[in-house]
């Protein structure tokens, strides 16, 4: 009797639902239906706005625009909400009614993030972004599948490559204020060698994974820092995670265990600079330069700054395109001089002298006479793989600049310009991958 | 009957039931959903002042407000029964199975690799059958291995199964790694992202047709194999007894592997429904603690595969609500989790009230007050 009914109820659920599935299917049809047919009339209206330069009929209006942000965890993440406020910021500034954005918070890097790109572009979202890495491949699935609806990747790397023409990918030019916030803890680094507090200038990284986007910053970092201590060398080891607060001030500790001075980070927590002020506060000379938000909340006596990206100028450059019924570029990345990039406000621990150093490093970048991976300033061992060429004093002359598919032939340009790689120029990701003498990866 | 009131009685007495009638049965827990929905109510007002139905409405949304969502809905609640279904024999045989992360995660593992290295080499039905086949056997030799320590040595097979799931994971760490694509960025991204190699296909205009098709007859078929078959017998009496089993001539080794064989197979086979039938991918978060929460779907419904379903379908449905309403009220997802987890307290407690009744000293009443 008791298994008749389960059986029963199970049966009418089942049926329930396939009767609520096939009910909603014709309303959702037309729904997406009528998306669609906006959507293409949009489409149509670019080509003819793009010819004309008329941008008054791309038929979306700021209040009419309707927006979706996937993001990989939520306000409690520097990096999210370093994102949230950018995106923010961005329809502030374009007048775009918060209402109108949907933010979808926790998504993992997996077929979740399909079905909520999915869900978003039935529910009629014009343009959708996520925020992390991992999200790209999804994303991909929902753009070939919605070509009326654009998708972008931030930090993603394939929209050239994947032959979609709704796929975009946008990235700051992170690796700048890796190197200004590199000089900021060159500078202490500097103060300690000459008050003898500090031999050993050796440097720790709590990087998140061993790849590109990881290396151009760490390698970025400890180049600023070599501006002011040239005999700066530094120990990076990997969490293999964005966001895992104890796994990160598990990594600072071991780091600072080795002789670590200065810890830096490519990781979304406040893990690191919450051990390095613990260890400060017990009497170490240890100093963190954080990321994506001000650590001094968290170490006060211990953070000197974090080296920031400012998301909306570029989530703001994408939506304007956008509105103005322009083709947005596939790749887009810009730097500090379009006010992409800065460091959060330095600690009270800083050297003197950090914050003209710093706005000098910011004025080089400006005008353009200072380039990061200047390959006079950094020597590498001979290429096993070919990738790139040094010479006999190991200063590289050749780099391929995209292998995307890792069989170590050059897919694009060349990265080597004018004596310096040139980042983020032949795809908004960063592709400086060399590693280069006086950087130790730990594991 | 309750004894007569005297004068040290005390004002309220719990009582174990003998039985209880079918109605009263699902009574009792309709009025615990029906509880659980108030005091979330409640909570939802006291935090956020906002009107409770209208968040209850956006749950609904989340999880079956379109067909889309719908479909997602049911995928995932296949995806969990059928770990769930995995997990029965060995609850059923009281031997606990903490492991079906693992053997999930060795299963997706499987036909990650088959889908990555067979790639076109053959016909899509063949190949799901190669993959499924596959992660049967990866799940079972996840399973098989502490069931033949606890036959043979004794040992304890709830740490055993729990710790093969930190192998598993970093199993699944080295192929990611190994797998990675694009290159360097350890995500393996989509398989088989344009060929569409190895993915479920398309029945009926719906790509989740076969999770549905192969789940329910997982249902079914456990269903009757517990219940009907001399082997389901065996298992029940060794899990309520081993030493009656024991006199009674089963062959307590032989019993737990092929169970634990049975069990870590089925939780192996939902790797292979994951990764093949949803996600088309492999990271250390494919079974993301759907290990764990099976565990709860297999003991709320006492091992009944189809309450099983009920239960995995209101599990998923909570989720799926949940991050709706994070997303439309801007409530963190914590909030929401608390909503869950009240309504999920109030089922789980009505059980007591399914198994004991309350008496009073001087009226006499039943159920939860």
């Amino acid at each position: 009797m008791k298994k008749l009914l389960a059986l029963l109820l199970a049966l009418t659920l089942v049926l329930g639902l396939a009767a609520c599935s096939s009910g909603t299917d014709t309303s959702t049809d037309t729904a997406t239906d009528t998306g669609s047919t906006t959507d293409t009339g949009d489409t149509a209206d670019t080509g003819d706005t793009a010819d004309t330069g008329d941008t008054a009929d791309s038929g979306l209006t700021p209040e009419s625009i309707s927006i979706g942000a996937i993001l990989v965890h939520d306000e409690n993440s520097g990096y999210d909400m370093a994102h949230i406020e950018g995106i923010t910021a961005a329809c502030e500034a374009l007048g775009i009614p918060i209402e109108n954005v949907t933010f979808r918070y926790n998504v993992p890097e997996d077929e979740t993030c399909y079905d909520e790109a999915a869900n978003l572009a039935d529910s009629g979202c014009d343009i959708i972004f996520s925020d992390s890495y991992g999200h790209q491949s999804h994303m991909q699935q929902a753009a070939a599948e919605f070509p009326d609806t654009i998708f972008v990747a931030c930090t993603g790397d394939t929209a050239a490559t994947s032959g979609l023409p709704n796929l975009k990918n946008i990235f700051p030019y992170t690796y700048e204020s890796r190197y200004v916030s590199g000089i900021v803890a060159g500078m202490k680094l500097q103060e300690l060698m000459e008050s003898g507090a500090v031999t050993d200038p050796k440097i720790g990284y709590v990087g998140a994974y061993p790849y590109a986007e990881v290396v151009s910053g760490y390698t970025a970092f400890l180049l600023g820092i070599q501006s002011i201590v040239p005999e700066a060398y530094m120990e990076v080891q990997y969490t293999n995670s964005w966001y895992d607060q104890v796994k990160e001030g598990e990594t600072a500790n071991a780091l600072m265990a080795n002789g670590c001075v200065i810890i830096g980070q490519h990781a979304d927590s406040t893990g690191a600079p919450s051990a390095v002020q613990a260890a400060h506060e017990a009497g170490s000379e240890v100093y963190s330069i954080g990321y994506n938000i001000d650590m001094l909340s968290v170490a006060p006596d211990a953070a000197l700054t974090s080296s920031q990206n400012v998301w909306s100028v570029l989530y703001q450059h994408t939506l304007e395109t956008f509105l103005a019924g322009e083709e947005i570029p596939t790749d887009f990345a810009c730097g500090y001089a379009d006010g992409a990039q800065t460091i959060s406000a330095l600690g009270s621990s800083c050297a003197e002298g950090t914050q003209e150093a710093v706005d000098a490093a910011w004025a080089g970048l400006a005008d353009g006479s200072l380039h990061i991976f200047d390959t006079s300033t950094f020597t590498c061992q001979p290429a096993a793989d070919g990738s790139y060429q040094v010479d006999d004093e190991g200063h590289v002359t050749q780099a391929f600049g995209l292998d995307s598919d890792g069989d170590f032939v050059n897919d694009t340009g060349e990265a080597i310009v004018d004596g310096y790689f040139a980042e983020s120029v032949l795809r908004a990701a960063p592709y400086f991958s060399l590693r280069i003498d006086g950087i130790t990866e730990l594991n | 009957m309750s004894t007569p009131a005297v004068h040290h009685d005390p004002a309220l007495r719990i009582v174990k039931r003998d039985g209880i009638a079918l109605w009263k049965n699902w009574l009792i827990r309709l009025i615990a959903v029906l509880f659980a929905l108030i005091l979330s109510g409640l909570f939802i007002y006291a935090v956020t002042k906002m009107n409770p139905l209208d968040v209850y409405k956006s749950m609904y949304d989340g999880a079956m407000g379109t067909s889309r969502r719908t479909w997602i809905t049911i995928r995932d609640t296949m995806t969990l029964l059928c770990i769930g279904i995995g997990l029965a024999p060995a609850f059923r045989m009281r031997f606990w199975n903490i492991g079906a992360e693992g053997q999930m995660l060795v299963g997706g593992i499987a036909t990650a690799g088959l889908m990555i290295y067979l790639g076109d080499s053959m016909s899509t039905p063949l190949m799901l059958v190669v993959m499924a086949v596959a992660s049967l056997i990866a799940g079972a030799v996840w399973g098989i291995l502490p069931a033949l320590c606890k036959a043979r040595w004794g040992t304890n097979e709830t740490l055993f199964t729990l710790m093969m799931n930190y192998v598993a994971i970093q199993l699944t760490s080295y192929c990611v790694a190994l797998w990675e694509n694009p290159y360097g960025s350890n995500t393996v991204g989509q398989i088989n992202q344009q060929t569409r190699a190895g993915w479920f296909p398309e029945i009926f205009g719906n790509s989740f047709t076969l999770n549905v098709a192969i789940v329910l007859l997982l249902t079914v078929g456990m269903f009757l194999y517990l219940r009907y078959t001399k082997q389901g017998y065996e298992i029940a009496v060794l899990g309520e007894s081993p030493n009656t089993a024991r006199y009674a001539g089963i062959k307590l080794s032989k019993v737990i592997v092929r169970t634990m064989a049975i069990s870590g197979a089925l939780c192996g086979l939902a790797g292979f429904i994951a990764v093949a039938g949803s996600s088309h991918t492999i990271s250390t978060s494919t079974a993301g603690g759907r290990g764990f929460t099976a565990i709860i779907v297999a003991w709320v419904a006492k091992f009944n595969t189809f309450v099983m379903l009920l239960i995995s379908l209101l599990l998923v449905f909570l989720e799926k609500g949940a991050k709706e309403i994070a997303s439309q009220f801007n409530l963190n997802d914590f909030a929401s989790n608390i909503i869950t987890g009240i309504i999920l307290f109030c089922i789980i407690a009505s059980e007591f009230f399914v198994n004991y009744r309350v008496v009073f000293r001087r009226r006499k009443e039943v159920g939860p007050s």
